[in-house]
């Protein structure tokens, strides 16, 4: 991925407005862009979701098969999770293998829904050692501005929530809906001196020092972290990132939620 | 789609009465959308859906041709990669490119390549990107028309939009623009675009069997669809451009003041108060 220069002007006007508790677009500090879901886009997937946050733009599909189980796993389903950052979404991004932005935003993504046992892996089994339900969570990012962690989780798990399990197909009796029990809510903050936002968008997210990405679940538990960028964060700033993640994860939830 | 393994060998795939099993006569298109300016990062952009087939285009450039020894000193180079997302078929496909899209995206840059104005801008590259994100047949036609029009929407100088569309041949009948069922089934399928101005032929395939006559029909539909395709590519950019005078006047509301002395002041508009008094 090739940078993409901010202009001083933007960086000095984005930094003016965060220090006064400001954004360019109006948002406050701890407020995420426009979130909408769009269920069932992609008909030949099992279960599919358009995420737009803010003009970011992620279409996943869930695509089910059988195969086998890992052998250290023999009763449970495998989860695999891939994110393709195609050339079409971003000047910036170039056709070719996965790049290491990539492999560390499904591995982030793949944490989320994995760690807060989302989908109840073991009812995911057929026959154990032998055959278990393959789920495949393909994210296709369209439009790129601005933070892809929570845009491509937000479209991962509403496409979870929506999936049906193709078992008429291959003679395992009836469809049924993923077995899905718990609905983890990433947020990313990002810090730009010593100024915290939520839900960065593509200027301030060229501009951030350090990111914390935090997955929380309907307890407030946290389910998984992921910190990036060359900056830092005190103990204290890292508190105060998770206690905004549990209570802008609470706002977020119900629309990731089956309806 | 998976019921196209439990369709039966010798079934029908036109009915008694010359109709489809979609219901479609031989000559007739799928319901075909086009929306140009989809996307916010793209220089252009389009969104087809052409039957069951979801397809988006985004155009980039003329920008500085990458890696750069393939830059031409004396005009652009039209690049086109076409890309099926993992979940846009019924058994999962491998993400990346593999041999049929790297065909696919070639004869696409070439067709593209004879209506740019290539001259205009040496040592660029236009790059065309095609995302099939459901698929029922026809994608690289509906790629192609969508791309069109992303790349008028990118401003792009062309002599003309492309149109595209594919004919072939099931149970014996030369019909026009497959869908799944009639492409895995069907004896041939032959894939065409052209320049609708002036009629160049500028892709054309073919696999399966056809005669002479067939062949001939064959383009005859595609060429009339190619040319329907045409007017709803226009209209979807005529859409996505026109100004109508209500538009103009919502950017600047006329001085009431100017107008003649006995006008009274304005009330005060809704929009004084910006989106954000809402």
């Amino acid at each position: 991925m090739s940078e993409e220069v901010v202009s001083e002007l933007m960086r000095a006007h984005v930094y003016r407005l965060a220090s006064a508790g400001q954004r360019v677009d109006g948002r406050a500090l701890d407020e995420p862009r426009k979130l909408t879901i769009e269920r069932g886009f992609v008909k030949t997937a099992e279960g599919s979701a358009r995420a737009r946050l803010g003009n970011t733009d992620v279409l996943v599909g869930i695509k089910m098969s059988v195969g086998e189980p890992y052998p250290d796993t023999p009763n449970t389903g495998v989860l695999s999770t891939s994110v393709e950052l195609i050339p079409m979404a971003s000047p910036t991004f170039e056709a070719g293998p996965p790049r290491p932005e990539a492999i560390e935003l499904a591995r982030v993504v793949d944490r989320g829904i994995r760690e807060s046992k989302m989908v109840n892996m073991e009812r995911l089994c057929i026959t154990p050692k032998e055959k278990v339900w393959v789920m495949f969570i393909d994210i296709h990012v369209l439009d790129f501005d601005g933070n892809l962690f929570d845009a491509c989780s937000y479209a991962a798990t509403a496409a979870l929530g929506s999936t049906i399990v193709p078992a008429k197909n291959v003679d395992l009796g009836a469809d049924f809906p993923l077995p899905v029990e718990h609905w983890p809510v990433s947020v990313t903050t990002a810090k730009m001196k010593d100024v915290l936002i939520v839900d960065p968008s593509l200027d301030e997210e060229r501009m951030a020092d350090a990111r914390l990405t935090v997955t929380t679940d309907e307890n407030g538990d946290i389910r998984a972290m992921q910190k990036g960028l060359s900056g830092s964060f005190t103990f204290d700033e890292v508190k105060r990132i998770i206690e905004t993640a549990q209570r802008v994860g609470r706002g977020i939830r119900p629309s990731l939620q089956r309806s | 789609m998976e019921d196209i393994e439990h369709i039966e060998k010798g079934m029908k795939l036109i009915g008694p009465d010359g109709r489809r099993l979609d219901g479609r006569k031989s000559d007739e298109l799928r319901p075909v959308r086009i929306e140009a300016g989809v996307l916010r990062r793209a220089d252009g952009s389009a969104y087809m859906e052409w039957g069951g087939n979801k397809v988006l285009a985004a155009v980039y450039g003329p920008r500085e041709a990458h890696p750069r020894h393939l830059q031409d000193p004396a005009r652009a180079l039209v690049q086109c990669r076409y890309n099926m997302a993992p979940f846009s078929v019924s058994d999962r496909k491998r993400p990346g490119p593999d041999r049929r899209s790297v065909e696919i995206s070639k004869v696409i840059s070439e067709a593209f390549s004879s209506v740019v104005f290539k001259e205009q801008f040496p040592r660029t590259s236009v790059d065309i990107f095609i995302e099939v994100l459901q698929a029922d047949a026809g994608t690289r036609c509906a790629g192609l028309t969508a791309a069109s029009v992303a790349l008028a929407d990118a401003g792009v100088p062309m002599r003309d939009l492309l149109a595209s569309c594919a004919s072939g041949k099931i149970d014996g009948v030369v019909c026009l623009d497959l869908n799944k069922e009639e492409d895995n089934f069907g004896d041939a399928d032959c894939p065409m675009a052209i320049v609708p101005r002036t009629g160049e032929i500028v892709l054309l395939q073919m696999d399966g069997h056809l005669t002479y006559d067939e062949f001939q029909k064959a383009m005859e539909l595609s060429i009339g669809a190619a040319h329907r395709l045409y007017e709803i590519q226009r209209d979807a950019l005529r859409r996505r451009y026109s100004v109508t005078l209500e538009d103009i006047l919502k950017e600047s509301p006329p001085d009431s003041g100017a107008i003649g002395p006995e006008s009274e002041p304005a009330p005060p508009s809704e929009d004084d108060f910006g989106p954000e008094g809402m």
